[in-house]
């Protein structure tokens, strides 16, 4: 499965003068399977993009193609789109409905007219996907802390079985723990079921420790499309379009700038830590 | 010398009620809490989802009176000001929220700022005053005669923390105002509450779950289960890692790194906090 956005631009005033473009020439394409990581600084465009590619946004210029086919031609069934790149919204427990969180997660599937007990299972799989057992089934959405309320409707999402996950700040309001736990359980979705993921985040540790794609939006466009070790090199670029780079890369071009021969492409804390080991000849 | 915020063995508690069985459920959100704030420092609080951080901010900005024990604001003892005078309090303690969006009401800028002390009655003239210098002591007068709307979620907590300022509170509580803000607008938030604490003498407590904007406090208090359970310099709660991550906390990545260096056997100091003191570490070793 592939989603191919070819210079795709939007514009949410068209009647006025001198239109801003909320997004401006974009092409890309994602594959199942893979991790890519977005940032970008308030209002460059993220959620604009992440919703042109689930349909929820139909491009002003350009087109998508969902295996090759125009999503946005006469005729295309948009709702296949929409089930197959699944998109979970800043705060998604704000969305919560139902009375039991195990109906609430039947109810993507129950719309796509699958039979109840095939609803459930895909509820009950999803729910284990992120870390919620059987003891959740009959509680109330509203009972549920709030890492668990994200944790739910994140399932909502998940139980449609979507090809490609897009997560919109996941981890926005959760403690340091909270925020590693439901990582690694995207991380584990993306390589046990091959679910392609798309990582929203200001968080440029979160996207250099589990994305193996980074995608840079600026002012509309997208500006970089490369590994998340090749973008953070640019790290004053990075800078100048308020965004920034994770500690240990600052780490290491303070060191390099002292004098120690260190590599300074590194993304993580063990990375890191190897190198300057290294450097100082301890191993 | 007058205490400036005080709780005295606070213990807070509310009523769940649960649906199925019919019964009511006591939670105990904060547990016996003794503490001082001291006028003039910045305190991070620091602690997990359900910790009871914000239900101590909202004891201090009397939002949420205590079930026991008792919390001072400038001498005012929450529990015992009559409803019509709590204003006071949240006046000199004023509250600024993790979403920018929900706290603004104006249509534009300079109006959103006047809102809190339009509504205590500041006469006009004295009111467009205040206005002015709250919008430039957060670096936003350009914004003045602007929508709200089109701010970026930075802009947008700094026009926050103007109504609060324009109100002149001693205090300003914060509780995780970086959450949905982008690493420059995190930055921003941070250096104007620095700042004012610095220049204007404005007590800060910040709640956060980004641990480096802890490094540069007086003070971090570490909450868990509804308790204090680490309080001390960044330096000295810092270096309790292990702990810090039983609680499901953690610690600034340089820190971490710092560890883990230490652990490998080189020999760094404890509880680095900056890059350029694990820089200047590192430098002295080779």
């Amino acid at each position: 499965m592939q989603l191919e956005l070819k210079s795709v631009s939007l514009v949410y005033d068209p009647d006025v003068q001198n239109p801003k473009k909320a997004v401006d020439d974009i092409s890309l394409t994602l594959r199942k399977g893979e991790f890519a990581g977005l940032i970008g600084h308030t209002g460059s465009g993220k959620s604009t993009l992440v919703q042109i590619m689930n349909g929820l946004l139909k491009p002003t210029e350009g087109t998508v193609l969902l295996d090759g086919q125009d999503v946005h031609e006469k005729g295309f069934p948009l709702r296949n789109l929409r089930r197959q790149v699944g998109l979970v919204f800043q705060y998604p427990e704000y969305q919560l409905f139902e009375e039991t969180v195990l109906k609430d997660v039947c109810f993507g599937p129950k719309n796509l007219g699958l039979p109840k007990e095939e609803q459930e299972e895909r509820a009950k799989k999803a729910l284990s996907r992120v870390g919620l057992d059987a003891r959740y089934y009959d509680a109330s959405p509203f009972e549920l802390s709030g890492g668990e309320k994200r944790r739910a409707a994140i399932a909502g999402v998940l139980a449609m079985e979507p090809d490609i996950l897009i997560l919109d700040e996941p981890t926005a309001g959760l403690d340091p723990q909270g925020r590693n736990d439901l990582l690694a359980e995207i991380r584990k979705l993306n390589e046990e079921e091959g679910t392609g993921i798309v990582l929203v985040s200001h968080s440029m540790e979160d996207v250099a420790a589990y994305a193996s794609r980074l995608l840079v939006m600026n002012h509309a466009r997208l500006v970089y499309d490369d590994t998340p070790r090749h973008v953070f090199e640019h790290y004053k670029e990075l800078e100048a379009m308020g965004l920034s780079a994770p500690q240990v890369v600052y780490v290491m071009h303070a060191l390099e700038a002292r004098g120690l021969d260190v590599r300074t492409d590194v993304l993580t804390i063990e990375e890191a830590k190897r190198e300057i080991l290294r450097a100082l000849g301890r191993k | 010398m007058e205490e400036f915020i005080r709780l005295q063995d606070v213990v807070y508690e509310y009523h769940a009620y649960a649906e199925e069985e019919h019964e009511e459920e006591t939670v105990r959100a904060l547990s016996h809490i003794s503490a001082e704030i001291r006028e003039g420092s910045f305190v991070v609080v620091l602690g997990h989802n359900g910790s009871g951080k914000s239900t101590l901010a909202k004891q201090v900005n009397a939002l949420l009176l205590p079930t026991e024990g008792y919390v001072y604001v400038c001498g005012a003892n929450t529990r015992e000001t009559p409803e019509e005078d709590l204003w006071k309090i949240r006046k000199n303690a004023g509250m600024v929220f993790q979403n920018p969006d929900n706290q603004i009401i104006g249509n534009v800028v300079e109006e959103d700022v006047a809102f809190g002390p339009e509504n205590i009655g500041i006469p006009e003239e004295e009111l467009a005053r205040r206005v002015t210098r709250a919008l430039e002591k957060v670096g936003m007068e350009a914004y003045r005669m602007h929508s709200p709307n089109r701010l970026s979620g930075g802009q947008k907590q700094r026009i926050a923390i103007a109504g609060m300022l324009a109100l002149k509170p001693k205090c300003i509580l914060m509780d995780e105002p970086t959450a949905m803000l982008d690493p420059m607008g995190r930055k921003e938030v941070l250096e104007t509450v620095h700042e004012l604490n610095r220049k204007e003498g404005i007590t800060i407590v910040l709640i956060t779950h980004y641990m480096e904007e802890a490094v540069d406090a007086d003070r971090v208090i570490v909450m868990d289960r509804g308790q204090i359970v680490m309080d001390g310099t960044p330096k000295e709660v810092f270096s309790r890692m292990e702990e810090l991550r039983a609680i499901r906390m953690s610690v600034p990545e340089v820190t971490e790194l710092a560890y883990e260096l230490r652990k490998e056997g080189l020999d760094l100091p404890e509880g680095i906090l900056s890059i350029e003191e694990l820089t200047e570490a590192l430098c002295s070793l080779n």
